[in-house]
Parts: structure tokens; sequence; C-alpha cells
């Protein structure tokens, strides 16, 4: 009864939530729009909202007028999976021992990796870019692949610890009573009953990897053909023209993996993500 | 723990690891990735901050870089700019958040729906939506300018960006767009982690809707909008890409924050050094920042009596 809404209520709310996802969608209208419509009528004067010219022949045309687009996006993907499995290799043992395990500077060693999100990649370029190239990596994918590892751990570990956390401390113990080493422990019992956490943890992960790529990319890589779609989508700004319409369908078919990823596992990761702000 | 030492059987450890080296060792992988890429740059920065150095060598140069950007006025125009940057856009993005946590938390059907529909911004790399604002932007054949003229509320094109004033509000706009969805999700997790018997009881009491959003909602998920305008600051304060990709810090240097600045001088004019020193900067900022905020996070948290 209480959470009852009058008629007028009900559309007031309707409204206002159509309003709201108007702003947040609103640019994905624009670029459909624009992706669907010729250069030169897009360029013209007075404005035009409609018209009857709409094709998706920028989708046909973007894998021609930038060769490398299909290699761009499949770069995107795969550094983006090797971030995640990189990552994933460090956080579960990282977050492991945070959960459950007492040792010394705990608590520091947590805040430090913490305090690592108040940093980004755009403050620590100059000596970051040193780094790599003594250790001979730049202009390789690993260029792009080891720093973007390093500014998903911390955030990583946060995550799959809390989720660790709400796991029975009693399953561990009876491996353990039984005989079972730590590290036995670790794969055969705690691994196994974490999954659907590790899955979040990957997801988010894996869509920050996608979604981190531009700077590193440019910075530290001038191997085309090493390039994610962030950097790569800029070709389509030529020296006489921006090719909008193609950029456009570029971007939304760059957009379409991870928002496939995120539409099949939205409910779980919404709920992983967010576990840490309910109060249980 | 010492293995040697005679306990009951119950309780026998057998020759393992003592638990502090297991878990540095669990550890020491992550550890050494940030130790790596993160911290030794950070030293680095710091060094590099007293040189000179760019595409040639590096000399020594003591506090000349430091000295140079705080008797510029420029810096200081800059740094004000930045801070105005971060309240505005985090301030818009919590009243954003809060306003799209309301509409989806209220029982309507439906807002299963709406909640995967508010999460775009975030899930898609960032540039892509810039990339879409840029357009929206347009003064001639961008969509804003399109419909304001349509309408008739302005006679001829105007560029959002190329207008100094316009142009820094239009980055803002775009940075709440992108800031948005990630905190209406975090603060709508928060409002239905809030016991219904508060609401009960109130909404018994006569307590309407307003009154109840009022003095129970925001009182209850108060810590998490405290730490989210944390996370948030200092995300926007960061803020590269939306900057760069819409206007490169311009025009004449309206849109130009701390990162872009940094970002221009050190990358763009490769003078190290003197980006070093602006860096360094930031880092000082952020922490100083930070740590007066998470003084007042406890304090919010102690009178709230959160866990």
């Amino acid at each position: 009864m209480m959470d009852r809404y009058t008629f007028l209520q009900k559309v007031g709310i309707y409204i206002a939530i159509a309003a709201f996802l108007t702003f947040v969608l609103l640019p994905f209208f624009e670029m459909f729009r624009v992706s669907l419509r010729p250069l030169d009528h897009l360029m013209s004067t007075p404005f035009r909202f409609w018209s009857d010219d709409f094709s998706f022949a920028a989708y046909k045309q973007m894998w021609i007028s930038v060769p490398l687009l299909g290699r761009y996006i499949l770069n995107s993907i795969f550094i983006a999976t090797s971030v995640t499995t990189l990552t994933m290799i460090v956080v579960i043992p990282a977050a492991y021992a945070y959960a459950r395990l007492q040792f010394p500077f705990k608590a520091i060693s947590l805040a430090v990796f913490l305090g690592v999100n108040m940093f980004t990649g755009a403050v620590l370029l100059i000596p970051l870019y040193r780094v790599l190239r003594t250790l001979g990596l730049l202009n390789t994918y690993w260029a792009m692949i080891i720093p973007g590892v390093a500014f998903l751990i911390p955030t990583g570990i946060w995550l799959l610890r809390s989720y660790l956390e709400k796991i029975p401390r009693e399953l561990e113990e009876a491996a353990y009573v039984d005989g079972a080493s730590r590290m036995y422990t670790l794969r055969r019992v705690v691994i196994p009953l974490a999954v659907p956490g590790l899955i979040v943890v990957a997801t988010s992960v894996f869509i920050g990897a996608y979604a981190q790529q531009f700077l590193f990319a440019i910075a530290f890589n001038n191997q085309r053909e090493y390039q994610p779609l962030p950097a790569g989508i800029f070709e389509f700004v030529g020296y006489q023209q921006v090719t909008w319409n193609e950029m456009m369908a570029a971007s939304l078919t760059g957009i379409l993996p991870v928002m496939l990823i995120f539409l099949f596992l939205q409910k779980y990761l919404i709920a992983g993500l967010t576990a840490g702000a309910v109060k249980e | 723990m010492a293995d040697t030492v005679a306990v009951p059987p119950r309780q026998a450890r057998r020759k393992v690891l003592p638990e502090g080296v297991f878990a540095w060792s669990l550890v020491a992988p992550a550890m050494l990735f940030i130790g790596i890429i993160v911290a030794w740059p950070l030293v680095e920065t710091f060094r590099l901050s007293f040189t000179d150095a760019g595409l040639g060598g590096e000399t020594y140069v003591g506090w000349s870089n430091y000295a140079e950007l705080f008797h510029s006025g420029k810096f200081y125009d800059i740094v004000y700019r930045t801070f105005y940057w971060m309240f505005l856009s985090v301030s818009l993005k919590l009243v954003m958040g809060l306003i799209g946590a309301s509409l989806l938390n209220a029982a309507v059907p439906g807002k299963a729906l709406f909640r995967v529909l508010v999460m775009p911004p975030w899930v898609i790399p960032i540039d892509f939506g810039v990339i879409g604002w840029k357009w929206l932007y347009n003064g001639y054949f961008g969509f804003l300018s399109g419909i304001l003229q349509r309408l008739g509320i302005i006679a001829d094109p105007i560029a959002l960006l190329a207008q100094k004033t316009s142009a820094f509000y239009a980055a803002i706009v775009t940075d709440v767009w992108v800031g948005t969805p990630m905190v209406t999700l975090f603060l709508l997790a928060a409002m239905q982690g809030v016991s219904r018997d508060l609401y009960e009881a109130a909404w018994v009491d006569g307590a309407g809707r307003w009154y109840r959003f009022r003095r129970i909602t925001i009182p209850q998920i108060m810590p998490v909008i405290v730490s989210m305008a944390l996370l948030s600051a200092i995300w926007t304060f960061n803020s590269f890409e939306i900057i760069w990709i819409l206007t490169e810090g311009g025009p004449r240097g309206a849109t130009t924050t701390l990162i872009i600045d940094t970002y221009k001088v050190a990358i763009s004019s490769q003078r190290f050094g003197e980006g070093a020193a602006r860096a360094v900067v930031i880092v000082g900022l952020l922490t100083a920042f930070s740590l007066l905020y998470l003084y007042f996070l406890n304090k919010v948290n102690k009178h709230y009596g959160a866990k």
C-alpha cells in the first residue's frame, strides 16, 4: 500500500525516467542516425533530423576506408582478454590472502593497492614510457597489456576480496583438517566455490580493460597493426575530411562485443559490483 | 606456529609455511606488478621533476621547475579551473545519480529494463561515447544546435565547442554523462539495502514520500553517497580522454585542467622535467584532498552509525 502510486504519479515517474534515459542514450541514437546517412547529406545545412536516404552503406564502406578495422577490433578483444587473464592470475591469490589470512603489513599493503586508484596512467606516462623502453616492450602488445593489468589489479583485489569473505570458512577448515595443503585448499576448495564471484570480477576487469586502451595505445605503441580500436578509430579523421558516418558505424561495431558481454552477465555483474554498497 | 613445539594432536600442524610467508607469497605477484608499473614510475616522476629532462639529456635544476610553476599566474588559473571542474562535475553526478536511483527504485513495472538501459555509458570505452558527444555539439550538423534552431531558440548555428564558456560546460555535461551510471547504480543498491521496516514505521505515522526520502533514505545511504563522491572526485580530477577528444584543452585553454596541461607539457612538447613537476603537484593535491576527505568520511560514518 505504501508503494502504491496514483495514476498521475505513475505518469510523472515514467516521464522522468524517459527524460533521464534520453540524456543517457542520446549520443547512441545520434551515432546510429549519423551512421545511416551519406556523408554529403550529413554535412548539409540547414539541419535536418529526418531524411529518406537512410542506408547501411557506411557499415560496408568502413572496412574499405580503413582496411585494418577488423584487425583493430580483434586487437582490442585480444588485449582486453590478455589483460583480464593476467589480472585474474595475480588477483586471485592476493584477494584470497586479504580475505582469509593474517600477515604483517596487511592493512598498509591493502591501502597501497587502493592508493593506486588515485593515479591514472596520464600522470605517470613519462617514466612509464622509460620503464617499458628499458624492458624492450614499446610498440608491442605488451606495452598496452602490462600497464593495463597494473591499473586493474587494485579494483580486482577489492571486489574479489569482499566476495571471498562471504564464503563460509568451515569448508576450507574441513579440507585443511583432512590434510590438504594450503595451496591445494585454495585450488580445489576456494576457487570452485568462488566461480560466480570470479565471473563478476573477470567481467568487470574485461570491461575496464576494453575501455582503458586509448591512452596506453597512443602513448606506448606506434605499430599500426597492433593498435586497438579506440586508437584506430581516429583513422576516420582524414586530412581532407572526417568520415563521420563511417566513424560512428565503426564505433557502434566496436561497442558491440562489450555490450553483448554486459547484457549476458548484467544481472550478476550489477549484484556483484554493488555488494559492498549494501549493508547486511 | 612453530612446528617443533609439541601441541595437542587435535590442533597439530603439519610442516607448512608460516601463514605470513604464505600470504606474502600470494600477494607478491600483484605487489611486484604495482611496484614496477606504478610505484617506480612515481619515484621517477619525483626525481625528474628536479631536472630539465627533455629529449636530450637531463641535468639537476633543483626547485626551478616548481618555482616557475608557482610564479605563473596561468598555473593558478589551471589549478582553480581543475577544482571548479571537479566540484561542479561531481555535484552534478551525485544529483543525477540520486535522481536516477530514486526513479529506478520506484516500484513501477519495467524497472529491471530501465536499470540495464542506464548502464551503456559506463560499459563502453569512453572515447566512443565522447565521439558521439563531439558530433552532438557540432554547430552546423549536430543534433543540439539543429534542434535549438528548429525550435527557434537560436537563430544561427552555435558551435558549442568553439567558444570558451560553452566548451567548458559542454565538457562538464559529457563528463557527467560518463560518470552518472556508476553513481546511479551504487546509490540504487544502497537504497535497496535500506530496511523496509523504517519506511513502514514512518508511513504508519503518516510521513509522506518526500519526508521519508529526506529523513530515512538520505541519512541511511549517506556513507555510500560520501564514498561515491570521493571516488568520482578522484576520477573527475584525473579525467583525460573526455577533454582530450572533445577539445584538446582548448579553445584558448578554456578546458585545460591539470591533467591536460601535464600531458601537453610532458608529451606534446616533450618537456619531461616540467611535466613531472606538474605530475608531482597533482599527486600532492590528490593525496591531500583524499586524506581530508577520508577524515570527513570517518566522521560521517560515525554520525550515521554505519559499520
